[in-house]
């Protein structure tokens, strides 16, 4: 059923996760090429024109309604927090998509992309103009990047000839109406909270939410010519982690972050919030993961992706800052 | 196993694939069955070798040396490294073995692997005269094809007038031989360390673990024992055997690869390498000491090149001389001149106080003549090459044509490489004989002269009458100078010019300068000083130390004119900043009527990008003069020049938006440039030239009056040469459609983004046209293929992040990531003139790669 879905046919596309920014995105525009979309999730999405399921994918005994006829599956679904126990990551991120892969080739599924993370290969070091290096389990920072990378690597070795796996990796997915990312530097630096850390000078890369959206339907498109592959989603246009910051601030018409600490105050401030936090449902304001994140430099190789996939990010990171402006002054 | 043979700790070798290794049973030069640890790229593998390169490591060292060759060479290119006994993991042997028996050995070893293909030995050390050995051996019975022979920091002759290597007579000393080589790692571990910081702990522990117990290194104890310093030492008359036979491999192939800063085998060694094997191609690896396959890296790949070029011919291009002339006089002038006009002033010295001391035409040549025939008398050979530390003046000159009177080689060295820099660059020309003033003699006990080392303050005494004025010429293609200049990254390579060229040089300066006898230079420059008497012009050495171009004022340069009659000004921009910098305010208004009647008819500025803005101030200062800014380099100058109103023109037209670089102007008649365009890929492709407009790539010339080729460096002289007859400059640019040259910057400077090549001098043109810029850099950051642009900047006034940001990417022309601010700009110490943009760079990747 899923070979018979080629690349320009209407495919019926199952997206898990559908809530958040990312999610949304990408069910709009399966929805605008064309593709029936069908969303499961634990809350509505609130997408216009997708067929909706409630479903907690960590409980084996969901339904499975959702996955009859589907060609294409984009699961995105997944525990990002920081706090939590190890085996709530581990149910949430690896159990579900075990479950799910299994599930999607009994029921024929042709193509299974996949919404990965750039620190599964992440260890410690800057990220300077790499490509997608093999997920590192062990040696991943966190539950979520260590739980990410043993997915990445279960979805990959899924992949054969009648089951296309793709995983994409993107990198901080922001845009207008983001209460992760964004909502919360605009709401630290209205309080007069945010701060750089070593002058905020690392040079990082981020992918405006469009252009990841259109990213995951390409791939589901292309699922053929990247199958087994994992691919770099990012606007291939780094910046400081200051300018960032100074630009979102400005978008946000909020005050610009002046302060900046030591890195080793910002790990050791970190590695105390993340033990005092403890298992609170709210992430702290600071962890170690965070500081290293925003204290190295992250930024990708995406010359892969766009070959691959026949992608192009359209929205540039100075256009995506002017439509952030835009939203926030509506 | 084999019995004899030692377990191999692969774990701890980082680099040896455990494949490659084997034991073989060889039957020794005693009759004995010994058993040889080899590495061996070929074992076990089915696709068959069209060329076999058997590897001699030296005295401590073990096949381990050659690892990097294995792993590297390509599956038609077989590579052996053997262990000699008692050495890395072959058979340990209680006794001490001659260098006969060692090649013996090597013999039975080899025709024991049943090489098939043709050989190509290499060794290192003391593995040199044993492979050599075994070499002789075979072209004498003719039993295998020797397609070459490479040779690595070795020695098969003590020359007389050294002692031999301090380091090695030390551990030969009388009691200290078994304590320093045998019951003690110090040689072991010595060797490594010696070698520089640059060998990694591990690499070094590798290189030691055979060596662990005093009984693992009874050889390397006999290794030293069996260095035949001594004339009745039993090795000694091997070696001189094995020295003299070396007129064997005149029809061989050979390369020797060079660590200059070898304590051991020094220089010396190579030049009598060198002397006794005067067709193999040398290059030294700068900076590169005793173990140069461990600290220069590129000796691998420059190898494997050597070796595959062995089939279709030597690498070395040998530039054809298309002088038509069957001899070169460069001393022409100077007699036409001291017989014409002896009184005239041929160089005119300014002092202070309008002191000035003169020589004439006529006292030119006799001083030279007379020490030329000195230079005969005191053996100096046509072909020598002699090295002067002697700042340019009368002195200087008449030496320097003294020399090629007699058919020698000059080789200068610029003072703006410093002391250390002066030394490196002139023990790497091997010079032969060296005239230096009293002030620099005791550098030059650094610089290994085998033969005369003459005070300036010996002169006097040096020089010898000269009767017969003998017209003396030598052949067109021989060696008539070597140069060294700073570079503005890594250190001088000494660039050949051979006597046709030079004379090509001058003709070039003559015709497109229209110099006559009434011209006087003003040699600001020091190239210019040593030309005047080549040109039959006279020349005006103005009162400022030549080594530091800045030091020359506009009163210094006033009085050259006025007084010593001076009509043409060479000056790097530093030089001429300085005029301007150093001239009265109201200079325009009082001495306008003077100036209008000055001499100066031309000033040239050469070295480095000139901004228009100085230039037009040097114009208000001379206004009778014209002003053009040549193009050149080292090893080619002048290529095209320009003047002033033109870059003026040019600016004008491409308008601020469109500048796409620094013009240079046309080359100059007998010159030809093209463009190797930049290929979509990383790396520079041999597409071919290409003179058609808007096309950015390598600037690649030719000229009659280019240089030779360069000196001891035949890997930088082959990437120099790729394209048959033309020099590759390192310079990226483009050709316009009228035909001129722009410079965009160098070719390491080119930006590799995932987009393209970016160039960095149009950016920061752009970039410094914003009223906020004082200064701007280009550079990138990242992996090649996917840099992203970094502009750094010194401001002129505060602005906000953003809007610095905004302004720079509206008028960048290229995506630009981030902005960066700094003090000031790391400059080039020569020019003052040239950013360095790889400091910079390498500054703004630490910077954005944020705390590691």
């Amino acid at each position: 059923m899923g070979e018979s879905g080629i690349s320009g046919c209407p495919m019926k596309v199952l997206i898990t996760g559908a809530r958040g920014l990312l999610g949304s995105a990408v069910a709009r525009e399966v929805i605008g090429r064309g593709h029936a979309c069908v969303v499961v999730q634990r809350n509505p999405c609130g997408v216009q024109g997708v067929t909706e399921f409630l479903d907690d994918l960590t409980d084996p005994r969901y339904s499975r309604q959702w996955i009859e006829g589907v060609d294409a599956v984009i699961h995105l679904a997944a525990k990002v927090s920081v706090t939590g126990t190890e085996s709530d990551f581990q149910r949430i991120n690896v159990d579900a998509t075990s479950n799910l892969i299994q599930i999607a080739q009994a029921e024929g599924v042709g193509r299974f992309v996949f919404a990965s993370s750039p620190s599964v290969a992440h260890t410690g070091s800057p990220l300077i103009g790499v490509g997608a290096e093999p997920a590192d389990p062990q040696h991943a920072r966190g539950y979520y990047s260590k739980t990410k990378a043993l997915a990445e690597q279960i979805v990959l070795d899924a992949n054969g000839p009648t089951f296309a796996t793709v995983a994409l990796r993107p990198h901080l997915v922001w845009g207008p109406g983001d209460t992760q990312l964004i909502g919360r530097i605009v709401q630290r630096a209205r309080s007069n909270r945010l701060f750089l850390i070593d002058g905020g000078n690392s040079l990082i890369d981020t992918c405006y939410v469009s252009n990841a959206a259109s990213a995951f339907v390409q791939a589901v498109e292309h699922a053929h010519r990247a199958s087994g592959k994992v691919l770099m989603v990012t606007n291939g246009e780094p910046r400081t982690v200051k300018e960032t910051l100074q630009r979102i601030c400005l978008a946000a018409g909020v005050p610009l972050p002046t302060r900046s600490v030591p890195h080793s105050v910002a790990l050791l401030a970190g590695s105390v919030l993340e033990r005092v936090w403890g298992n609170r449902v709210s992430d702290p304001p600071l962890t170690s993961f965070l500081v290293e994140q925003l204290s190295t430099a992250h930024w990708f190789a995406i010359a892969e992706t766009k070959e691959l996939l026949d992608w192009e990010p359209t929205v540039s990171i100075d256009e995506g800052f002017r439509l952030l402006r835009e939203s926030y002054s509506h | 196993m084999i019995r004899g043979a030692l377990e191999v700790p692969f774990e701890e070798l980082p680099g040896i694939n455990p494949a490659w290794s084997q034991f073989i049973e060889v039957v020794d030069y005693q009759g004995v069955n010994r058993s040889f640890h080899i590495l061996d790229s070929h074992r076990g593998s089915e696709s068959p070798p069209e060329i076999t390169l058997v590897c001699v490591h030296g005295n401590p060292t073990w096949s381990y040396l050659w690892r990097n060759l294995l792993a590297s060479a390509p599956p038609h290119i077989r590579v052996i490294a053997i262990d000699q006994l008692g050495m890395g993991f072959s058979e340990r042997i209680t006794s001490q073995r001659t260098l006969a028996e060692r090649v013996h050995d090597l013999s039975s070893l080899v025709d024991a692997l049943k090489i098939t293909t043709p050989v190509v030995s290499i060794a290192h050390d003391w593995g040199g005269p044993i492979s050599l050995g075994w070499v002789e051996q075979v072209l004498a019975r003719k039993e295998y094809t020797i397609a070459g022979v490479v040779l690595l920091n070795t020695a098969v002759h003590q020359p007389e007038e050294f002692s031999g290597p301090a380091l090695i007579r030390l551990a030969r000393a009388r009691g200290l031989l078994a304590p320093v080589t045998q019951h003690s790692p110090l040689f072991v571990r010595g060797t490594t360390i010696l070698s520089g910081k640059k060998i990694p702990r591990d690499i070094a522990r590798a290189f030691a673990l055979p060596y662990r117990t005093s009984a693992d290194r009874v050889s390397v104890r006999g290794f030293v024992a069996d260095i035949p310093f001594e004339p009745d030492h039993p090795s000694r008359d091997t070696l001189d055997s094995i020295a003299q036979s070396l007129t064997l491999l005149a029809s061989t192939p050979v390369l020797l690869c060079w660590g200059p800063r070898d304590p051991v085998f020094s220089d010396q060694y190579l030049r009598d390498l060198q002397s006794r094997l005067p067709h193999a191609l040398v290059h030294r690896y700068v900076g590169a000491s005793h173990l140069v396959s461990e600290d220069a890296p590129e000796l691998v790949p420059d190898v494997l090149r050597w070796v595959e070029g062995l089939a279709n011919g030597a690498l070395e291009e040998v530039v054809p001389s298309k002088s038509s002339e069957s001899v070169i006089d460069l001393g022409v002038q100077v007699r036409n001149r001291a017989q014409e006009s002896p009184y005239e002033n041929a160089i005119t010295v300014m002092g202070g106080h309008n002191q000035q001391k003169q020589v004439s035409w006529g006292l030119l040549d006799r001083r030279i003549q007379e020490f030329a025939a000195g230079m005969r008398a005191a053996g100096i050979k046509p072909g020598d090459r002699i090295a002067f530390l002697i700042p340019p003046g009368p002195e200087l000159i008449a030496l320097i044509y003294a020399a090629w009177n007699i058919g020698a080689c000059i080789v200068i060295a610029d003072s703006g490489l410093g002391i250390r820099g002066i030394i490196r660059a002139l023990r790497g020309a091997h010079p032969d004989h060296v005239f230096a003033i009293p002030r620099a003699m005791p550098i030059t006990r650094f610089l290994q002269i085998p033969g005369l080392r003459i005070s300036s303050q010996e002169l006097t005494t040096f020089k010898r009458p000269s009767m017969e004025n003998a017209v003396t010429a030598f052949d067109p293609d021989s060696n008539g100078a070597v140069v060294f200049t700073s570079g503005s990254t890594g250190p001088a390579k000494g660039v050949r010019y051979s006597r046709a060229r030079i004379n090509a040089t001058v003709n070039v300066l003559k015709d497109h300068y229209s110099l006559t006898h009434s011209d006087v230079i003003i040699a600001a420059f020091a190239p210019w000083a040593v030309f005047g008497p080549a040109l039959g012009v006279g020349s005006v050495l103005p009162q400022m130390d030549l080594g530091s171009p800045s030091s020359l004022t506009y009163s210094n340069l006033q009085a050259a004119i006025n007084q010593a009659g001076g009509t043409l000004l060479w000056a790097s921009p530093a030089a001429l900043r300085n005029v301007v910098e150093t001239a009265p305010e109201n200079v325009e208004q009082s001495h306008r009527e003077t100036h209008k009647n000055s001499p100066i008819r031309l000033i040239l500025s050469a070295g480095a990008p000139v901004p228009s803005s100085l230039l037009r101030s040097v114009t208000q200062l001379f206004p009778g003069a014209q002003l053009r800014t040549p193009y050149g380099m080292t090893e080619a100058l002048p290529l095209t020049d320009i003047a002033l109103n033109e870059i003026a023109a040019l600016e004008h037209t491409t308008g601020s938006q469109g500048s796409s670089g620094v013009p240079v102007g046309k080359p100059l008649p007998g010159v030809e440039i093209r463009i190797s365009p930049w290929s979509a890929s990383t790396a520079l492709s041999a597409s071919p030239l290409t003179a058609s407009p808007g096309l950015m790539g390598e600037i690649v010339i030719k000229a009659d009056h280019m240089r030779s080729s360069y000196d001891n460096l035949a890997f930088t002289q082959a990437a120099a040469s790729e394209f048959p007859g033309w020099h590759r400059t390192g310079d990226v640019g483009h050709i316009d459609e009228s035909g001129n040259i722009w410079v965009e910057g160098r070719r390491s400077h080119v930006i590799s983004t995932a987009g393209g090549p970016v160039t960095p001098v149009p950016v920061e043109q752009r970039v410094e046209r914003l009223p906020s810029v004082y200064q701007a850099a280009c550079v990138g950051v990242g992996p090649l293929g996917n840099q992203v642009v970094v502009v750094i900047v010194v401001l002129r006034e505060q602005i906000s992040d953003t809007e610095l940001q905004d302004s720079i990417r509206a008028v960048a022309g290229t995506r630009v990531s981030a902005v960066l601010r700094r003090k000031d700009l790391p400059m080039d110490i020569r020019h003052n003139a040239k950013i360095n943009r790889e400091k910079l760079a390498q500054w703004a990747s630490q910077v954005l790669a944020g705390v590691q």
